[in-house]
């Protein structure tokens, strides 16, 4: 069911009007089929191009990504994503926006809705099917995303900071949530987020990356039992480990930021 | 409440303009014949409203009896015109503005012409259409429809071109094919500037319409008007241009519900 990825040496820059921006460098890292892992690190750091270029949004220039020995080439369903901003069609119905993925498929009308109803209660939203997304909260929207995902039969889930734009009960509630579905459904995750916290909750493995240019700092894998107590004193051991790796990239790309706008 | 009492202060705004036109003619501070009082308008309306002829059973039914007022003729006449030429704008509109809102490399070559034509105003073009298309429909029609087209196009094209990125790249990871996208995304997500567009291309469509019917044809809102003033009948004027002001009301409203419905998924386009 799940897919591996792997990422051999992927290298990508950005033209920027001040010179070319080294997004990522050297970047090799093997996800084995069912993982759950987190790219964590302060924003600039290249993770969300990462994810992009897993997901054939923005190839890399040097370096290849294979998923299941395949290499990617550009979007498809076998990779679902999901974004922070939902993303969701606001002209389609909850139940629509679900279905979408399987009307491309061509399935049959009458699969496609036994499959949403099946995916919206999965997922908590029996009632809202017929609603439009301007209705929902950023929550139910998010979750409305996710089933949109999940009813692709993806193996890989990607992931870009999808509950960055929660309060913390709701994020709370979906990290849990996704939790669950990914122990049930067996997906392959890679999950962007800043949140050390959020990470350490989720992940099998932690990848920790370094303020331009992007490169892998630390891997490190979480072997806390689930659930996971985030008061438990092993979970707060790995929060102060994580906390000082990350906050030295926080302190450069402050730096830089600070430089650029003195420049100017 | 609140509502109700400044529906009413609208309600007085308009009784009050009325009863300061009525004094004007009562205390004969303006020619009667130059600007007759709101009474003689409406008597003068219901008689172009009314049938000419006495019902008769062996012409027709009732009902085409109803309808054979000077007014409802000439209103049928003109909302023809408006419609055949709006459609033909929009027709033409459409897929040029989805085309080059889609494509830059269209919209590159397409643009300077544009550019050009835009700012030649529909009435610009009278002489011409009278040259090309002699006189009656096919000119008002042609004029109409330029009319419609610009605001159609250039909404269009502003609309495919506002369409959010994610949406593509969502739509991009489902699975769908350039046509899916294309049908699916792209269209729906411009429609509140495309029917935006078509609203403003009406509105255009019903001033031409007039203007054209003053040059090019012998019936409709716009020759009736311009006839009665040959003949003096200010009284007549003013009721076939307050018609010609409730006709383009009720269009608008018509193209507002429209828009309502169409965009029932879409926050800030209610009202």
């Amino acid at each position: 069911m799940a897919s591996s990825i792997v990422i051999t040496g992927v290298n990508k820059t950005f033209p920027t009007p001040s010179g070319a921006v080294v997004a990522l460098k050297d970047i090799t890292l093997e996800i084995k089929a069912g993982e759950f892992v987190c790219l964590l690190g302060p924003s600039g750091c290249g993770k969300s191009t990462l994810l992009n270029a897993v997901a054939g949004f923005s190839l890399p220039e040097q370096g290849r990504i294979t998923v299941n020995g395949q290499p990617v080439t550009q979007p498809g369903p076998d990779r679902g994503m999901v974004f922070q901003e939902y993303a969701l069609f606001p002209w389609m119905t909850v139940a629509q926006n679900v279905g979408f993925g399987l009307e491309i498929k061509g399935l049959p009308k009458a699969d496609i809705r036994s499959r949403v109803n099946a995916l919206l209660k999965l997922l908590k939203l029996s009632e809202f099917g017929e609603r439009f997304p301007r209705d929902l909260s950023g929550g139910m929207r998010q979750r409305v995303a996710i089933a949109r995902i999940l009813a692709l039969d993806s193996p890989i889930l990607l992931m870009d900071e999808p509950f960055g734009a929660l309060d913390a009960l709701t994020r709370r509630s979906l990290q849990d949530e996704l939790l669950r579905i990914w122990s049930e459904l067996g997906k392959t995750v890679l999950f962007v987020t800043h949140s050390i916290e959020e990470s350490i909750f989720l992940a099998d493995r932690i990848v920790v990356m370094t303020y331009r240019p992007g490169t892998i700092k630390r891997d490190i894998a979480v072997h806390l039992p689930r659930p996971r107590d985030s008061s438990a004193p092993e979970f707060n051991q790995l929060k102060r480990e994580l906390s000082e790796l990350v906050a030295s990239e926080q302190a450069r790309h402050e730096a830089a930021e600070r430089l650029a706008l003195t420049t100017d | 409440m609140n509502e109700g009492i400044q529906r009413f202060k609208g309600v007085m705004l308009i009784l009050g303009v009325l009863a300061l036109w009525e004094a004007v003619g009562l205390f004969g501070w303006v020619n009667a014949k130059v600007l007759p009082p709101p009474h003689a308008v409406a008597i003068k309306w219901w008689e172009y409203l009314s049938p000419q002829q006495p019902y008769d059973a062996d012409s027709g039914s009732r009902l085409s009896w109803l309808l054979s007022g000077e007014l409802i003729q000439d209103a049928m006449g003109s909302l023809y015109r408006v419609l055949a030429g709006f459609v033909v704008g929009t027709l033409l509109a459409l897929p040029i503005g989805l085309v080059m809102g889609a494509s830059r490399a269209a919209y590159q070559l397409c643009n300077p012409l544009l550019q050009i034509l835009r700012p030649i105003p529909p009435i610009a073009y009278i002489p011409l259409s009278i040259l090309w298309f002699g006189l009656g429909n096919p000119p008002a029609i042609f004029l109409i429809a330029i009319g419609a087209f610009f605001p159609v196009l250039m909404n269009t094209i502003a609309g495919v071109r506002a369409v959010d990125g994610i949406f593509l790249r969502a739509a991009r990871n489902l699975g769908a094919s350039r046509t899916t996208i294309f049908l699916r995304v792209i269209l729906p997500a411009s429609t509140p500037y495309i029917l935006t567009g078509m609203r403003i291309g009406i509105g255009t469509a019903f001033i031409v319409v007039i203007v054209a019917e003053m040059i090019a044809v012998n019936n409709g809102l716009g020759f009736r008007i311009l006839e009665a003033r040959e003949y003096f009948w200010s009284d007549k004027i003013i009721a076939g241009m307050l018609s010609i002001g409730l006709i383009g009301l009720a269009i608008d409203q018509a193209m507002s519900q429209l828009n309502n419905h169409l965009l029932r998924w879409h926050r800030g386009l209610e009202h």
